[in-house]
């Protein structure tokens, strides 16, 4: 168990500047998921922590002990790989019992790490196959048993998921969430999924082009979030952005508007919202804070939009809408009378409006 | 209309036909798709093998075709004691340079798999003693080996290494060494070369893997790297000796056999005895006397790579 301090990291290959300035403190037995598109540095931030990357400048400490000049198999890791990495030839017992073996363990001690955690994993009957006689998840499995049986201190995860079916994926999640919850384990896992980041992390990490945007709870990063990038980034349907401008309203207070909208700012997001007055902003809301209009709605909380494109999943319903010229998603109840072509009047949830500086893209 | 297409139906037309229908027969496709194959290989290979068998058994000689003598030939190169030490010398030297081969081939290709800049460059310059026609790089390497002129004697004299001459190809167990070494030098970049493209096939995460795992640089190559690249050694081991254990190039140029038959392989005396002396008969029996050794080379070895490859 331990802690993994991150001080100042960066990372150059030549002329790309991968990682950029990282600061970050994963606490003991945290599961920390570092989320973020292609190429924006997570990776890379783990294989350094893993020491299969070396440090340009910075400090990474895993416990007390600044690991930086430490080999990979000195700094008390195990690590999970995108295509796990299982040794073709070995069987999956001797798969599992390969870094205990070179670390010397006797025989004894390694086979009764390898039954214990073949018996949480449920891959017991396995253990003599190769891992080409296995499926994807049985060798997913396999590849978590060779991480568990070290009892390190620190699991490393390099987007263990992403080659597993969409069904699977899910079953795996959860079984995961179940491992890190019985066996305590410090946890960095790296993923391109923010479902995965919402439902595995107690923290998230959301970095892009190598910075790090923003660290917090997933709901804090879902409800709060520091820039148009997270917000953009963390939820599926994404969060809709139209540009707007802000106006004074008639009736005192602030106003913003476009060629579709116009919508009354709530009072305690005035003060922030009124610097902006006569000026441009980028206006935020995510498709379940709309919803169908009714009478007793405020007409300016509603706007019109016409329907493009009908999706029923069944749990809800996405409509794919115009409002001037910003196209938006709407998730709305299952039975919403919505037909394509049609015209109608939509009502925002006035906590739950977003509003974002249109260079800096940070929130207002 | 049909009396039309009757009309037009000529003799040549029907026959064309005729083959055409023969051909939507899978077996007659078959054997026509096959019939090129089949004619080169019983001209090039099954002709002249069945005619050396043939030869071996009779007393032929240049313009004498000889009398049937049954295994005389074959009693006759036993007894002989140039014959035996060809033998010998073919076995040692086959054995020898492939060990040395696989040795330099594996460490060169690992090196190679490693990222530096200028890679593709060495890669192919690395291919050079391969692409260069064996004759003309193995006579080069004998004005090195040249008593007189050689290069190398003068770099050993001038690094003070040596004070007198050495005659590397006048010396019997120097000259063996000697076409040794350019065997090696020759047969390097094929092991080279091929052994990359089988390390090229190993993920590097199972490297990664083995590190984080505890295994040391020599560890990583002794459990990971040497047992998945194994098949493909195998099968660049099984070219190698076959075509080593044939050698004639390399000797015919540099030593010719000599010194004092010295450096004879199976190959050479053959040619020795069969085009040199005219008893095509005996060099026949010479030659085929390296059959089962090298049919079993083969059966052996494709034994063994497919039980690694079924495992």
């Amino acid at each position: 168990m331990a802690q993994v301090v991150i001080r100042s990291l960066n990372k150059r290959f030549d002329e790309v500047h991968a990682v950029k300035d990282v600061n970050l403190e994963i606490r003991d037995k945290e599961f920390m998921v570092f989320v973020g598109p292609s190429g924006c540095g997570k990776t890379t931030t783990l294989r350094m922590i893993a020491g299969l990357e070396s440090i340009t400048s910075g400090q990474i400490l895993i416990g007390d002990r600044v690991v930086n000049d430490l080999p990979p198999m000195d700094r008390d890791i195990a690590m999970v790989f995108q295509n796990y990495a299982l040794y073709p030839h070995m069987s999956v017992y001797d798969n599992m019992a390969f870094g205990l073996k070179m670390r010397k363990f006797d025989r004894e001690e390694i086979r009764r790490r390898v039954q214990e955690a073949a018996d949480i994993l449920g891959i017991r009957d396995y253990l003599h196959r190769k891992p080409r006689q296995l499926s994807g998840g049985q060798r997913q499995r396999v590849a978590l048993g060779r991480a568990i049986v070290r009892h390190p201190q620190v699991f490393l995860f390099d987007e263990p998921l992403s080659n597993l079916d969409a069904k699977l994926r899910v079953q795996m999640r959860v079984e995961l969430k179940k491992l890190h919850e019985r066996l305590g384990t410090t946890a960095v896992y790296v993923t391109h999924d923010q479902v995965e980041a919402m439902t595995l992390g107690d923290r998230v990490v959301v970095m892009r082009d190598g910075v790090v945007q923003q660290v917090g709870e997933p709901l804090e990063l879902y409800n709060n979030p520091v820039n148009r990038f997270v917000a953009g980034f963390l939820g599926s349907p994404a969060m809709n952005f139209a540009p707007v401008r802000v106006v004074a309203a008639n009736g005192g207070g602030l106003r913003i508007e476009n060629d579709g909208l116009r919508l009354l700012v709530p009072p305690d997001q005035a003060g922030r919202v009124g610097r902006y007055a006569g000026r441009e902003l980028t206006f935020g809301i995510r498709p379940e804070d709309l919803r169908i209009a009714t009478d007793s709605d405020p007409p300016d909380l509603t706007f019109e939009a016409i329907v493009e494109v009908v999706e029923r999943l069944g749990s809800e319903t996405l409509l794919d809408i115009r409002v001037g010229s910003s196209a938006m998603v709407a998730a709305v109840e299952p039975s919403a009378p919505a037909r394509v072509r049609d015209r109608l009047r939509l009502a925002v949830n006035p906590e739950r409006m977003h509003f974002f500086d249109p260079e800096t893209e940070r929130t207002v | 209309m049909s009396v039309t297409t009757a009309a037009l139906r000529t003799p040549e037309a029907a026959s064309r036909s005729r083959v055409k229908g023969l051909l939507e027969d899978e077996r007659w496709l078959a054997a026509a798709l096959l019939f090129p194959t089949m004619l080169l290989l019983g001209l090039f290979i099954a002709y002249p093998f069945v005619k050396g068998v043939m030869l071996s058994l009779t007393s032929a000689r240049v313009g004498e075709p000889g009398d049937w003598v049954g295994l005389a030939n074959f009693a006759k190169i036993w007894d002989d004691p140039i014959f035996r030490r060809a033998v010998w010398n073919t076995f040692w030297y086959t054995g020898v340079t492939t060990v040395f081969k696989l040795a330099l081939g594996l460490w060169l290709a690992v090196l190679l798999n490693r990222h530096f800049r200028g890679k593709a460059f060495v890669r192919a310059f690395i291919l050079l003693p391969f692409i260069i026609p064996t004759v003309l790089s193995t006579f080069a390497w004998k004005w090195m080996f040249d008593p007189t002129f050689s290069v190398l004697n003068w770099t050993f004299y001038k690094l003070g290494l040596i004070t007198g001459r050495i005659n590397w190809l006048g010396d019997p167990d120097l000259a063996m060494v000697s076409v040794m070494v350019v065997n090696i030098w020759r047969g390097v970049p094929f092991y080279a070369i091929s052994l990359l493209a089988g390390l090229q096939t190993i993920s590097p995460e199972l490297h990664e893997a083995a590190a984080i795992d505890g295994a040391r640089p020599w560890q990583r190559f002794w459990h990971v790297t040497w047992p998945l690249l194994l098949p493909v050694t195998m099968v660049v081991v099984l070219f190698s000796v076959i075509q080593t254990f044939a050698d004639f190039q390399l000797v015919y140029v540099l030593t010719g056999g000599g010194p004092a038959n010295a450096t004879h392989l199976f190959a050479t005396y053959a040619y020795q005895i069969a085009i040199g002396t005219g008893l095509l008969s005996e060099g026949a029996a010479i030659s085929l006397a390296m059959f089962p050794v090298l049919f079993l080379v083969v059966v052996v070895q494709l034994l063994y790579i497919r039980r690694v490859e079924t495992r």
